[in-house]
């Protein structure tokens, strides 16, 4: 595959490696924020490839861990209303609420189905008039931008029966809230995607603020490793800046079109992180402006009193300050097949990339 | 052939059925033993040693590139009975049909089962037809059984008992093909692909394997689930540690492809014309060789071995070198979100 496989050369690797063991030997720790990332370092192996004192931690950017188990139980009350079709990317189904999943709700009735696209909703939407189509909208700056082109599209088609439930959440406010927690690390290896849309200027405050690293980074093992090295560069000459390994798609300004349609559709609400508890300003809901397509305005439902289970630990494992192996209840109680808590859910999820590639 | 479509009294036993069995599966599957039309199969085995089994078949969409369900059911019961070391002989299929199901499609299904059944060597000597109200059942589902004789020599291979350290693992080609062909053929995920079913009878050429005298451990089809879940199983079951080399692992462009865009790893996804075989080392070299020559076995290779260390579990090298665990997966594979 052109754009991939040369970005899974083995002999690139193999010098990565060496480059980044003949910088230093003290310990170097690097969180990468991003799921995606935290799926593709498990799936190819690296960290068996790297060097001892190069130690990689999961953070908080996986969509669906992050996710506040109260948007699930919403989720669920929607699902079990007659006249409502539930659309959504597919790893959410299987994340616990308080007393059910959207998976369960399948099996006794409800409809939901697994959607690529926030367009396929729309068509779901056109083919059933006489249901309310709920999308529900998860995710960061990446996949925002397409729930907000949904809610447009929408207007546009007169389409009138699309309502988007949003949890989209900025990743900005998460980096930030991490270094004011305490968590200890040297550097970011920054989402890729994200800043697809953003660009990497979104993250300029941090390393003079932090005195840490910022390298926004690609998905392929090669991208992934040519960052570390970045990183450990900078770390190691107490250089620390945004830079940008992910050139062939991320630039300094982002994509301008997704930010306004950004702007257009959704405002700024103080937004609820799994692990960071309430965070000022860094989720997006629907505007008012485009209201009769909020779930959460249109939709009047009765949800249950959300409970939290005790034992799990993804909000530590999510701020990377404990790993999946410290938590008792990971391989034990909490298996991808039965989880307790959302980061064993999705496959980005570090408990279960851990599980799954690294147990 | 009566009408267009099938109705309840097609599975009524009355004189719709008598047509249809008479019109249809008599015609196509035509053997002796069926033409007799008695209520049982009355068969002459060579041996007592019998391999038996039985799956059901709900395939959705029925036609796909590559194949369709009965083509399917016939393969997947053969293909079972060979991974055990046994010749197939005989199979059985009952279908469930929907009410309204176009006659013309029940034709083209069964008329790929006579073929597939006659490429395999096996006859099809009973069956059974019901025909349920409409939106009681998808389309039609078949339920397939197969008897093959075992001979003694070859009865370990289903168990795997006598696998070493040292021992090769050999696949006969790519994988994931036809999960990603049935994906590529639902609805909802738009794509124009060249990505075909790799659905294929393997009970000749794991007999040319067994003939040569090639010392085969253990075999086993890898359907759903995929090689990882057979390899995972495995190694669960028997305590042996596997290592498996990414590279070895042939997978077609368009399917590594579709797999990238959605999310999905080809090691879970199925197939239904590939056979995970431990083989002992001496004789793995010569195995590939014959099954090359096989058109079922063209792009086969040693992926991997079994090793004396971490036993219990799939140890992956990755393609750049690194390595990982490849574990059973939990539920369905779900796409990811970005």
């Amino acid at each position: 595959m052109q754009y991939i496989d040369e970005y899974r050369d083995r002999e690139l690797t193999e010098l990565l490696v060496k480059k980044i063991s003949e910088i230093t030997t003290s310990e170097i720790r690097l969180m990468e924020v991003c799921g995606g990332h935290t799926w593709a370092i498990q799936k190819f192996g690296i960290p068996s490839l790297l060097p001892s004192n190069i130690r990689l931690l999961s953070g908080p950017g996986c969509p669906v861990c992050v996710t506040s188990r109260k948007y699930i139980d919403q989720a669920v009350a929607y699902s079990r209303l007659s006249d409502v079709i539930i659309t959504t990317y597919g790893d959410l189904i299987r994340v616990p609420g308080s007393s059910s999943t959207l998976n369960e709700e399948t099996g006794k009735g409800a409809d939901v189905r697994i959607v690529y696209s926030v367009l396929d909703a729309l068509k779901i939407a056109k083919d059933n008039p006489s249901k309310k189509i709920v999308f529900l909208g998860i995710g960061f700056e990446t996949t925002a931008p397409a729930s907000a082109a949904g809610v447009l599209n929408a207007v546009k088609e007169g389409i009138n029966n699309f309502y988007l439930f949003s949890s989209h959440k900025l990743m900005p406010p998460a980096l930030n809230a991490l270094i004011d927690e305490g968590v200890k690390i040297h550097g970011y290896i920054a989402p890729g995607h994200v800043s697809t849309i953003t660009g990497s200027k979104i993250y300029e405050e941090i390393p003079p603020k932090y005195g840490i690293g910022c390298v926004v980074a690609g998905f392929e093992p090669v991208d992934i490793l040519q960052s570390i090295y970045m990183l450990v560069k900078q770390v190691h000459e107490k250089d620390f800046r945004v830079e940008i390994q992910y050139k062939r798609v991320v630039s300094r300004e982002g994509n301008l079109k997704a930010q306004a349609v950004l702007n257009e559709v959704f405002s700024l609400r103080d937004d609820w992180w799994r692990g960071l508890g309430v965070l000022k300003e860094s989720g997006m809901c629907v505007s008012e402006k485009y209201s009769i397509y909020d779930a959460e305005k249109m939709i009047p439902v009765e949800v249950e009193e959300t409970r939290e289970d005790k034992g799990c630990i993804c909000g530590e494992i999510l701020k990377g300050i404990k790993t999946p192996k410290e938590c008792k209840l990971f391989g034990k109680i909490c298996t991808p097949a039965n989880p307790v808590g959302a980061c064993m859910v999705s496959s980005e999820g570090a408990c279960s990339a851990h599980y799954k590639f690294n147990r | 052939m009566m009408g267009k479509n099938i109705l309840l009294g097609h599975g009524s036993g009355g004189k719709l059925s008598h047509d249809l069995i008479g019109s249809l599966f008599v015609k196509y599957f035509d053997n002796p033993v069926l033409k007799a039309q008695t209520d049982s199969a009355l068969l002459e085995l060579e041996s007592s040693s019998v391999a038996f089994t039985t799956d059901s078949y709900v395939v959705d969409p029925i036609f796909f590139p590559g194949g369709n369900i009965g083509k399917l059911a016939i393969c997947g019961t053969v293909n079972d009975l060979a991974v055990s070391g046994a010749k197939p002989l005989y199979i059985s299929s009952a279908f469930i049909i929907e009410e309204g199901f176009p006659l013309e499609d029940l034709e083209r299904i069964v008329a790929a089962m006579a073929d597939e059944a006659k490429k395999a060597g096996v006859l099809i000597v009973t069956g059974d037809t019901k025909v349920v109200n409409k939106g009681q059942c998808d389309k039609i589902f078949i339920n397939s059984s197969g008897i093959g004789v075992l001979e003694t020599k070859f009865k370990h291979i289903s168990t795997g008992e006598k696998i070493v350290a040292g021992d090769r693992i050999i696949i006969n080609g790519t994988i994931a093909d036809h999960g990603m062909a049935i994906m590529a053929s639902r609805n909802f995920v738009n794509f124009r692909t060249e990505i075909n079913s790799d659905c294929a009878p393997l009970n000749h050429m794991i007999r040319q394997i067994l003939d040569a005298g090639c010392e085969i451990k253990f075999m086993r089809d890898a359907t759903r689930g995929g090689i990882a879940t057979v390899l995972c199983e495995l190694a669960e079951n028997k305590n042996l540690g596997i290592s498996i080399n990414e590279l070895s692992v042939k997978v077609n462009e368009p399917v590594r492809g579709m797999c990238e865009l959605l999310g999905f790893d080809p090691f879970y996804v199925a197939n239904e014309g590939k056979v995970i075989m431990v083989v002992a080392e001496k004789d793995a070299a010569k195995a590939v060789e014959i099954l090359k020559k096989n058109e079922y076995g063209k792009d086969a290779s040693i992926i991997g071995e079994i090793t004396g260390s971490h036993p219990g579990k799939t140890v992956l090298v990755t393609e750049i070198g690194g390595k990982r665990i490849i574990d059973m997966l939990a539920g369905e594979q779900l796409p990811r979100i970005c």
